[in-house]
């Protein structure tokens, strides 16, 4: 079992978990994934990983409720334990290896976040900052009370831009549209990463392709076992298939096929008993606001 | 007493109740059917049947006590050459193995040595009969990756010479495809799979789940941080194939692997388990193994008309007769010579048809089965809104690319020497990592074999 020694609510429907797990915390980078599974008969869950503590062999998860399994984890407790957390899965984020460091910092950097997005990117930040590289991070949200880890962000990235689409706090606009806001303003960047939902994600995709600057994106398909043998998570990315879960999950969003990913991702939409689902229809489900604007 | 020409026939669940629901299908048979059927055996004093089992079990002896109502014993016979009767009795190719060189074949049946075996297994565990371990501990410690047939065999023979050994498994249930692949209703899962495991545990074996190597934690850490002196590596060939054709990525179209995944190790198909599975109303399951035959039957039971889509024709169909003949009896419906050239999509993106062209039979290729060669301008479509791709798996690249030193074939099959030593020292592998996708008993063999080799490792170097 795997005990949960912290739960913060982050927001309505977002939460932050810290989980024992000695063996992903031991091992694990930026940019890689855990899955989790509640109990006997839940699905695996899969999850970023948010934050590590190789000390306390810890693993911070925050996740958004969009279906019946978050939903389910949402009512657990600290004290409470996973039945299985495995990982950590996926490669890690390729900013965040020690051999090409020289290279990164040279790079001007750029993190686009949205919604519970905000999660993957903070370790990579983090990562960067403890190795000496500045990186600028834009956090785009539907308003202000979804916002979260404004000030854990702050602390690692060297500029912050916060976006709402509401306008309820910092730039009224998305993140794409702060993006080009700061390029307008004369800033430079030769390095994107862009992470959130795929609507999202695709836009920013759009935007920097016209802007020049090469841009890695995180995916998060439907996925079974997360080791490669199910396919489930295949991606098209150039003229390749891709299984997510191996490959990835970060890849070049240029190459990525978003419109048949996000066709893949409803899979399931339709299934019985999916009823919170189906009172969100219309949304996206990746787990993130939805709202960036993309689907304006 | 019947025909002796004739084998004793065995109870199953009546096709059409069987095509609802997930029970087991063969129902085994009961002790007066078993002593009966062993009745059919010669004793031959030179066994053709021992010849064709790859793990050369001593099948006219332990039938020999089967006749005597020897039960234990005969168990104890079988518990000599293989690990998982209870597995290999239900799912073994017997008819290609050791039935198919049985003598009383030539004239007549040959005798139901799969089934014997199975009605032992299930004997002994219904009378709480475990294998035991003599051994002392050696105080060597041992790593076992993956817990399908061939690292469970590896571990419950070296847990029996002494070792210290830990099995390391990716996923959250032991049992590699005999829990994610092979459908409850020709293996259950807490009843037989569960047991095995259990008779590996009380050997001493210690499983630790959820930890993938090459992730959680590498070979070489293995061995360097956590005092592991000699590693087998039994991770199966998991990675599906797909056709690269137009469409296969539109939603309804599933690996073998994933469809079977969800219903089994996930248990979709059960009430009050989270994971969603496709209920697909017409399927079509590309290819004509086992796992097609099982992704087909388990369609069925979820509710769908399915067709088997297959290049060749009946005769080479790879998957056990048994198997088949099962299918048929449930009404799948096999459409043989045909193969699918393109997945048709509707407008949401989902499975709408599949094109399929005829195909002839030409010259024999490398294997010896003769090649399927496309009929010109045959295309036709096939309505249908879910298509299960079933057409092999290769090696997860995940743990040669890890390790240093491990080196693999064009295949990415891990090479090994007939003993499993791999390319690494001190570190021995077997099953499908090493052949490919196979079959059960092999990969078992192959565990048994790297078991004996570690420990001639093991005594070499001291
Ligand atoms: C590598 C990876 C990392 C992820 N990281 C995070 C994270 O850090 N925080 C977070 O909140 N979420 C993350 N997700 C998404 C998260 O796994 C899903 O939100 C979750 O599985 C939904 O489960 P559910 O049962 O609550 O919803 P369901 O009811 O299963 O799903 C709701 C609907 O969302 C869609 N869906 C299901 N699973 C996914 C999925 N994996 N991605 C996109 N859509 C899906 C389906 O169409 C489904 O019908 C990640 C996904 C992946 C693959
Ligand atoms: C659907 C289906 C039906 C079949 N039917 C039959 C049949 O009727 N008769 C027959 O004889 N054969 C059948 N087979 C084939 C047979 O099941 C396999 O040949 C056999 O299971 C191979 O055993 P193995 O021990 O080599 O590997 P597997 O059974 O594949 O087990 C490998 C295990 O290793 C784990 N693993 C992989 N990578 C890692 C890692 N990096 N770290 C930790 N763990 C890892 C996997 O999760 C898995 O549990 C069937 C196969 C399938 C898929
Ligand atoms: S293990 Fe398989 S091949 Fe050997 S005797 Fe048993 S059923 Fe036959
Ligand atoms: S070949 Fe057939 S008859 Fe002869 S010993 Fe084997 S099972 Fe018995
Ligand atoms: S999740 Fe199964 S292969 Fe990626």
């Amino acid at each position: 079992m795997y005990p949960i020694v912290k739960k913060e609510k982050l927001s309505d429907k977002i939460f932050l978990m810290v989980v024992k797990a000695p063996r992903v915390a031991d091992g694990c980078l930026p940019g890689q994934f855990i899955i989790v599974k509640i109990d006997e008969e839940g699905e695996r869950i899969p999850l970023t990983i948010c934050d590590y503590d190789r000390a306390e062999g810890t693993i911070t998860i925050v996740f958004q409720i969009v279906g019946a399994s978050t939903e389910r984890m949402a009512l657990l407790n600290e004290g409470d334990a996973f039945a299985d957390f495995v990982g950590p899965l996926g490669q890690p984020s390729e900013l965040c290896l020690e051999e090409d460091l020289e290279e990164t910092k040279k790079k001007s950097i750029v993190f686009i976040a949205g919604g519970v997005g905000t999660a993957p990117v903070y370790p990579q930040v983090k990562w960067l900052k403890e190795h000496g590289v500045k990186t600028t991070v834009i956090i785009g949200a539907r308003s202000k009370d979804i916002l979260f880890y404004e000030d854990e962000m702050r602390e690692v990235a060297d500029e912050l831009y916060l976006a709402t689409d509401d306008g309820s706090y910092g730039f009224h606009g998305n993140g794409c549209q702060q993006l080009q806001a700061l390029v307008d303003a004369g800033k430079k960047y030769d390095h994107c990463v862009a992470i959130g939902p795929m609507i999202m994600m695709k836009f920013v995709c759009l935007l920097t392709k016209e802007l020049g600057i090469p841009t890695v994106v995180s995916m998060n398909p439907i996925m079974v076992d997360g080791t490669g043998m199910c396919g489930a998570c295949r991606l098209v990315v150039g003229d390749e298939v891709k299984f997510a879960c191996v490959d990835g999950p970060e890849f070049d969003g240029h190459l990525v096929d978003f419109d048949q990913a996000m066709a893949r991702a409803k899979q399931y939409k339709t299934e019985e008993g999916r009823a919170l689902l189906k009172q969100q229809e219309g949304d996206t489900h990746h787990g993130g606001c939805g709202h960036c604007g993309g689907d304006k | 007493m019947g025909d002796v020409l004739v084998r004793v026939p065995i109870s199953e669940q009546d096709p059409k109740v069987r095509a609802t629901n997930f029970e087991e299908v063969c129902l085994g048979y009961t002790e007066e059917e078993a002593v009966e059927e062993a009745g059919r055996c010669l004793n031959c004093k030179k066994p053709m049947c021992v010849g064709g089992c790859p793990v050369s079990i001593n099948i006219p002896a332990f039938i020999e006590q089967v006749k005597e109502r020897n039960f234990e014993k005969a168990y104890e016979i079988i518990s000599e050459s293989s690990a998982l009767p209870a597995v290999c009795g239900r799912v073994c190719p017997q008819e290609s193995q050791c039935e198919g060189k049985c003598i009383r074949g030539i004239k007549g049946e040959a005798v139901a040595i799969g089934k014997l075996e199975r009605f032992v297994a299930d004997w002994a565990r219904e009378n709480g009969i475990k294998p035991k371990n003599t051994s002392t501990p050696n105080g060597h410690k041992v790593a076992v990756i993956g817990s399908g047939p061939s690292g469970l065999t590896a571990a419950g023979d070296l847990a029996k010479l002494g070792y210290d050994v830990t099995v390391f498994e990716a996923l959250h249930e032991m049992g590699g495809v005999l829990v994610y692949g092979i459908p409850e209703f020709r293996l259950p899962k807490d009843k037989v799979v569960k047991a095995e495991v259990e008779n590996v545990k009380a050997l001493g074996v210690k499983f630790e789940k959820n930890v993938i190597i090459g992730r959680s934690i590498t070979i070489d850490e293995l061995m360097e941080k956590e005092g592991y002196e000699a590693v087998f590596i039994g991770s199966g060939a998991g990675l599906p194939m797909f056709m690269h054709i137009p469409g296969e990525q539109a939603n309804g179209v599933f690996s073998a692997n994933e469809y079977l995944t969800r219903n089994n190790l996930m248990k979709a198909f059960k009430e009050g388990y989270d994971t969603p599975i496709a209920r697909g109303k017409k399927v079509v399951v590309v290819g004509g193994g086992n796992v097609a035959m099982d992704a087909a039957r388990t369609a069925l039971r979820l509710g769908a008309e399915v067709h088997v889509v297959y290049r060749r024709s009946e005769a080479e169909l790879p998957a056990r007769a048994e198997e088949v003949h099962h299918a048929k009896e449930e009404g799948v419906i096999f459409d043989l010579l045909q193969n699918p050239v393109e997945i048709l999509v509707n407008e949401e993106g989902s499975v709408r048809g599949c094109k399929v062209i005829k195909m002839e039979l030409g010259e024999p290729d490398a294997s010896g089965r003769r090649r399927p060669v496309e009929i010109p301008g045959s295309e036709y479509e096939i309505e249908c809104d879910t298509v299960i791709m079933s057409l092999g798996t290769s090696p997860n690249p995940l743990i040669s690319s890890t390790t240093s030193g491990l080196d693999t074939n064009k295949k990415g099959c891990l090479i090994a020497t007939e003993q499993g030593a791999t390319t690494k020292d001190a570190v021995f592998a077997g099953g499908d990592a090493v052949t490919g996708a196979a079959t059960v008993i092999l990969a078992m063999g192959a565990g048994k074999t790297a078991a004996a080799a570690i420990d001639e490792y093991f005594k070499s170097k001291n």
